[in-house]
């Protein structure tokens, strides 16, 4: 068997590992509502129906405008703030350094349940319970470890010495930081924005414990209060529909930008 | 002398002020909290009974350490943690391999092995939830008839399980991959002219090498591995004792409104996470991903 036969078997397995599962949530939500239930693996009777649905259920269509929402606004204010220390940390020499990194360790390995607790009492008596606020807080909080760990190794990786460069060819500093910073450094921030989204976007626990209505409860929670309500005699279509829906932002991330995530999520791992 | 000693300033206090807002953010949002938990579970309070709010010792851990509701959840957790993490370990080290080494199509593997990575896990557990769902699913369907894997303890924590591995061994592998590419090409080919095979060589030259990254890989995940809920709360919602410590800790907020009790699980929570970082950087000498020593 040659070399090329046996890669190629080799990543077919890998391939199929990893679409399956999402093969199958797809092929369930294309089945008619009278074929739902006859567990081939291919729908045998096809239908958009399940997708007209929950985008006629208003339910579902605020859960995903809050789910944008709350997500993109806690990316820019994590990625704003997190760009600062990150520049700090791979520019700057001053004590507390390793404080700042260590903090973010710790809260990247954080249990969030032990703040769903006192969040949900502490936001009750400020009237953030139930609010966009109320999540975008946590959310930065989680989203702001991987940013600066990301951000700061990508801004190590810069060669700043261009600046002074540019700079000594008469640019003013407005111009080298436009012309020759920003540039170089923007792909760095779009990836690890793109990380960050995905963590806001991917967040169950902090949605469904501290909100109380669709006014704040992003996508993956609503979904999760399909089950049992009058408007879906049977939900398994519409989760599923709502399922892939939620997922096509990330297959495009992920599609467009697979070789800078994973550099963005590789970057700090190299140095152990 | 002096313009350097003041140019050193300038930098500190510049590094203080861009580290400031994140510093402060990261801190408020976990240390108020995590002390107010401590403070609540002291105290009797119950929000469907609030009049009988009082201070009452660590009665509560005494109520929570002698539940065996509890101690079944810290064993289900233990235990999903330890297996997913152990055959994460070895699924994500092959698929780590493929991506670094595959001669053709390193760039689609790639692309497909980010997708379980990046889809969110309730989207994902609705996907297994169905596929184990008697009539509707296709593996359901595979069992004997009369069969409800998700309504029996085991065949659901298996079930779990596999859930769990199927979402996060591609991080896993990502990590192990920086880990690849750590070992010098040289050293392998040295060995190969050596006379190593190729087991030998990754046992004895690749593993060695990039030990850090499988260790800070580890810690990562065990501790990711131990919050486990949305799987968990999708699939069973810790029915028929199959609850983690999240899960029961959230049902004791939320369904039940003891703020007391629910706050002592947290704390319990966060102690047992601790104590696994510490004992992970302690003895196995791990730094997270992205930590720089």
């Amino acid at each position: 068997m040659g070399r090329n036969v046996r890669w190629s078997i080799i990543n077919v397995v890998v391939i199929l590992y990893a679409l399956i599962p999402v093969v199958w949530i797809a092929s369930l939500s294309f089945k008619d509502p009278s074929s739902i239930t006859d567990g081939s693996f291919i729908p045998n009777k096809w239908t958009w129906s399940n997708y007209s649905g929950i985008f006629k259920n208003d339910d579902f269509v605020r859960g995903l405008i809050n789910s944008i929402g709350i997500g993109v606004i806690s990316t820019v204010i994590a990625i704003l703030i997190g760009m600062m220390a990150a520049y700090a940390v791979a520019r700057l020499e001053f004590p507390g350094k390793n404080l700042v990194l260590g903090v973010s360790l710790l809260i990247s390995m954080f249990p969030q349940i032990s703040l769903v607790t006192p969040l949900f009492q502490i936001e009750r008596s400020l009237g953030l319970f139930d609010t966009w606020l109320g999540l975008i807080i946590p959310y930065i909080t989680f989203a702001l470890p991987l940013t600066i760990f990301t951000l700061s190794n990508f801004f190590r990786e810069i060669p700043w010495d261009l600046e002074k460069a540019a700079k000594m060819d008469g640019a003013t500093s407005a111009q080298a930081f436009r012309m020759v910073i920003a540039p170089l450094a923007t792909p760095g921030v779009v990836t690890t924005a793109i990380l960050a989204f995905i963590v806001c976007w991917n967040d169950f626990l902090f949605s469904i414990s501290l909100t109380s209505t669709t006014r704040a409860r992003t996508a993956p929670a609503t979904i999760s209060f399909f089950t049992g309500s009058s408007q879906f005699e049977d939900p398994t279509g519409s989760i599923a529909a709502a399922a892939v829906v939620i997922t096509i932002p990330i297959v495009l991330f992920v599609l467009f930008f697979q070789r800078r995530i994973v550099s963005g999520l590789t970057s700090g791992a190299v140095k152990g | 002398m002096n313009a350097v000693s003041r140019g050193k300033a300038d930098e500190r206090r510049l590094g203080w002020y861009l580290c400031a807002p994140a510093a402060l953010v990261m801190l408020l949002v976990t240390g108020w909290p995590i002390i107010y938990s401590v403070l609540l579970s002291l105290q009797r309070y119950d929000l469907r009974f609030p009049d009988k709010r009082s201070w009452i010792g660590f009665a509560n851990y005494g109520t929570v350490l002698t539940s065996g509701f509890w101690w079944n959840s810290v064993w289900v957790t233990v235990l999903i943690t330890v297996v997913s993490v152990v055959i994460e370990l070895v699924l994500g080290m092959a698929i780590a391999i493929v991506m670094y080494r595959t001669i053709w199509g390193r760039g689609f593997v790639r692309t497909v092995v980010l997708i379980p990575y990046g889809i969110v896990t309730v989207a994902a557990a609705y996907g297994w939830f169905y596929a184990w769902t008697p009539g509707t699913g296709w593996l359901a369907n595979l069992l004997p008839s009369g069969n409800a894997p998700l309504t029996e303890h085991w065949p659901a924590i298996f079930i779990i399980i596999i859930a769990e591995i199927w979402k996060t061994t591609p991080f896993m592998a990502l990590l192990l991959m920086a880990g690849l590419a750590l070992v010098p090409e040289d050293t392998l080919s040295a060995a190969s002219m050596d006379g190593a095979t190729a087991w030998q060589r990754f046992r004895l030259v690749t593993v060695p090498l990039m030990k850090p990254a499988i260790v800070s890989a580890l810690l990562f995940r065990m501790l990711d591995a131990f919050r486990i809920f949305d799987n968990i709360y999708i699939l069973t919602n810790g029915a028929n004792n199959t609850s983690s410590v999240s899960i029961i800790a959230y049902h004791n907020l939320i369904g039940g409104l003891n703020l007391g009790i629910g706050s002592t699980m947290s704390v319990l929570i966060f102690i047992i996470v601790a104590l696994i970082a510490f004992v992970f950087v302690k003895g196995l000498g791990a730094s997270a991903p992205g930590g720089t020593r």
